[in-house]
């Protein structure tokens, strides 16, 4: 008799599944509506009388019919009565092999061990905390830009590869990050970003993917794959934990709009000093447009009035090197401080002899209170000053491009960024940055071209407010007084959104 | 140049001293003060999270990443409690005799019977819920007893020599836990029963074990900060209900349980659930000595 019942109930929900959609189209094809309606007045009634009939079964004592109604949705034993089936022993539910793939950082699918179950529990048997398997964390982070500017050309204004770039609305940055244990030896990570370009069209870009291990002999830390290199403080961190709504002028200058990133190997070693002090050194490809300053053939335009190639990989010699120290103190039990010195060493694309050096230093000071409350309060400084040291190739010239012949010669240009951040009340934080970049020295070819955007001094000043309703969303208003050599003073309001989705890593300090 | 000197000697003296003893990294003061009085002589303790600091937001400050590269033993909470700061110190810490499995890798969580599990699925509309259950489990001196003993036999696998010296030491902190468990029991018997809102659900272990019933929080969700609409709401239900108390963290913001204190002519107590909360509460033992006390004296003439 409950096996009649159920096999109605499931024939009624298929109707109804069938009947739904088959009604939207029907609104274009001039069907009889009211013959319909007449069909769903009748379902209804049938399914009242189901319903009705369903109670008295479970009122009777008919368990397992009540079971499918009372817990359609779910696949949870535990919402069985306990009457059901007293020859079972209630165990926790095991999730569905596809419930497995979600961390339990993620508490929208995480699997919950039922307490409750009438099993006896000892202090000495593990109770089994969280989801039962953390295969992979899984997080989509949403970073949009809205805002305008008195500046004509925004994306010269704004050069950073995830800066606002028009006014109106901009997708900065819409990352998919999966990362884990891959076994007893590695763990991994991928970024996977999308962004959509003014001119509407959506990109796709494998960021990061990368795995490192986890515990070498010798205090040694291995990375391997395609990842941001680890210059600066910056340039490894990914722009939704930015305290700003766009790259520091410098970074987008001389380690290039996208940031400094290629597939490679790196080598890190943990220091036996008794404070945090790391030694890293990252081997990487040199060429494409993630490595800007290098060999970058800069998608065809003249860079320093040159035109670039990706060249040919000869030797190791052709490789990207960076190395990087690092270390860090406790000033005292609510100061930290960390600093660090980074270079980076690689052919570039207007020669093949010509070379890039960039140096870099950082600087990275908080105060959070001993007493802090969901994080608060808490002021941060943070500071990089960086040197491109770019050997600029001789060039033939181009009667067409009505560019000279060009020598040899070397261009020096530097620039650096520093901020404070306040947060000041649970949730809040005012910021401040400074920005400026500039040329060491004039160069032979801007004498004869007229000066170059790509060099010219400009420098920011950057005051915002961001706002975090949880930890997984933040508003954020910011103003830009921009000043640029040669082209004048501009203004720009960007508001800023974020939201993540998911199990996202914690970030490191 | 003399200051650098005596800094270098420092560290070489510490160093000596330390050379030889079990060094444990546990998350909490509360964690690492039980290891302290099992470990005794044998361990070097350090501490990550500060006592007066909201746990959940603690910084991963480069200097934890050396010290969890020299430990041998990692005592941590779990239940998501440290998820926000503890995994990327330990990746940076490349020491694989506190990663995963190993010996010395210690999740108490895992131990302990949580409460607050949820009961279906959670989604981030609830606020920070734990989905493993509410990892505040050191404020129940029963849990203490659970914790000392996994640490005891953590010590007792990773240091075997001297098991029998941190067994001795636990049978030690569990008599001694009974004995005063027995006091605090008496001095909390008068209270049972009486109504408590508190900040977050940072003291339900407490309150489960000595009685108390705790009938709201200030915070709308957990995580979140109190609202103007919640506290309406809350404060004639806390009337109704006849709460007398109010216990905050000593990191919490006071306008707002001052103002339901008041509203509702309830005691507002500032009530440390970590040792180290404030200066008087220096060990595992000093957390309830204190607690109680001061319950005690709050209700102490309170209808």
């Amino acid at each position: 008799m409950e096996g009649v019942v159920v096999k109605k109930i499931s024939i009624v929900v298929l109707f109804g599944l069938m009947v739904a959609p088959g009604s939207m189209l029907g609104a274009e094809q001039s069907v009889d509506i009211e013959a319909l309606k007449r069909e769903l007045r009748e379902l209804k009634q049938r399914t009242q009388d189901l319903e009705k009939k369903l109670e008295q079964i479970e009122l009777s004592g008919g368990a397992g019919t009540a079971n499918i109604v009372s817990n359609g949705s779910t696949n949870r034993s535990n919402a069985l009565p306990s009457t059901a089936h007293p020859e079972a022993p209630a165990q926790p539910s095991a999730p569905a092999p596809d419930e497995g793939m979600v961390a339990p950082g993620n508490p929208a699918v995480a699997e919950v061990p039922e307490v409750g179950a009438p099993n006896a529990w000892s202090p000495t048997q593990p109770i089994g905390i969280g989801s039962s398997k953390n295969f992979i964390n899984i997080s989509l982070d949403a970073l949009m830009a809205a805002g305008s500017s008195t500046a004509n050309d925004i994306e010269a204004l704004e050069p950073g590869g995830h800066d606002p770039k028009q006014r109106g609305f901009t997708i900065q940055n819409l990352e998919t990050t999966f990362d884990g244990k891959i076994d007893p030896y590695l763990r991994g990570q991928a970024n996977i970003v999308m962004q959509i370009t003014p001119q509407g069209e959506t990109t796709l870009e494998a960021e990061e993917a990368y795995l490192e291990t986890m515990s070498l002999p010798w205090n040694l830390q291995l990375k391997a794959g395609q990842f941001l290199t680890e210059f600066g403080r910056l340039n490894a961190t990914h722009p939704h934990a930015w305290d700003f709504v766009d790259q520091p002028l410098v970074n987008a200058r001389l380690l290039g709009p996208e940031g400094l990133r290629n597939p490679g190997a790196r080598l890190s070693w943990l220091a036996p000093t008794p404070f945090y002090s790391e030694l890293l050194f990252a081997v990487q490809n040199s060429q494409g447009e993630t490595a800007h300053s290098f060999r970058s053939d800069h998608e065809d335009n003249l860079f320093f009035g040159r035109p670039t190639t990706l060249g040919e990989f000869h030797n190791t010699g052709d490789l990207l090197f960076v190395p990087r120290y690092v270390a860090s103190f406790d000033l005292s039990d609510s100061q930290t401080i960390m600093a660090g010195a980074s270079a980076a060493f690689g052919p570039n694309g207007t020669g093949d002899n010509s070379d890039t050096q960039i140096y870099g230093v950082d600087l990275f000071y908080k105060w959070k209170s001993p007493r802090q409350h969901g994080g608060y309060p808490f002021v941060t400084w943070q500071t990089e000053a960086m040197l491109r040291r770019y050997e600029a190739g001789a060039f033939d010239g181009d009667a067409a491009l009505r560019i000279p012949a060009l020598p040899n010669e070397t261009l020096r240009d530097y620039g650096f960024y520093s901020q404070v951040a306040y947060g000041f009340r649970k949730g809040w934080v005012g910021a401040f940055r400074v920005d400026y970049v500039a040329p060491y020295e004039r160069s032979f070819y801007e004498t004869v071209l007229g000066p170059d955007p790509d060099r010219t001094s400009r420098w920011r000043l950057s005051p915002n407010l961001t706002w975090y309703p949880s930890e997984f969303s933040k508003v954020r208003l910011q103003y830009n007084y921009d000043h640029r050599n040669q082209i004048g003073d501009d203004h720009s309001v960007w508001m800023q959104v974020e939201f993540l989705l998911g199990a996202h890593a914690a970030h490191k300090f | 140049m003399k200051k650098f000197l005596v800094y270098i000697l420092a560290l070489g003296a510490s160093a000596v001293l330390s050379y030889g003893k079990v060094n444990i990294v546990a998350t909490l003061p509360d964690f690492g003060s039980i290891a302290e009085i099992i470990g005794g002589e044998k361990v070097k303790v350090t501490t990550i999270a500060k006592g007066t600091e909201d746990a959940h937001f603690v910084d991963a400050r480069p200097s934890f990443v050396r010290v969890l590269n020299q430990a041998d033993i990692l005592i941590e909470g779990g239940a998501e409690l440290e998820i926000g700061w503890l995994p990327p110190l330990v990746n940076g810490a490349r020491n694989s005799k506190i990663l995963g499995d190993a010996p010395g890798h210690l999740v108490l969580g895992r131990y302990i019977q949580l409460l607050d599990m949820p009961r279906g699925a959670v989604d981030r509309s609830m606020g920070d819920v734990h989905p493993a259950g509410n990892p505040h489990f050191w404020l129940d001196p029963e849990n203490g007893k659970i914790i000392a003993e996994k640490i005891a036999a953590t010590l007792g696998q990773v240091d075997p020599k001297n098991a029998a010296t941190y067994n001795a030491n636990l049978k030690k902190f569990i008599g001694e836990l009974d004995q005063r468990m027995a006091k605090w029991s008496k001095e909390m018997k008068p209270f049972r029963g009486v109504k408590v809102i508190t900040y977050h659900k940072s003291y339900d272990y407490f309150a489960k074990r000595f009685g108390l019933v705790i009938v709201g929080q200030l915070e709308p969700r957990p995580g979140f900060e109190p609202t103007p609409v919640h506290i309406s709401a809350l404060i004639p239900k806390a009337k109704q209900e006849g709460v007398k108390l109010i216990l905050i963290e000593p990191f919490r913001p006071r306008k707002t349980p001052e103002y339901v204190a008041n509203a509702i002519g309830a005691e507002l107590l500032v009530l440390p659930e970590k040792v180290g909360g404030n200066e008087s509460v220096k060990t595992y033992f000093d957390l309830f000595d204190y607690d109680t006390e001061q319950i005690a004296k709050a209700l102490k003439g309170k209808p």
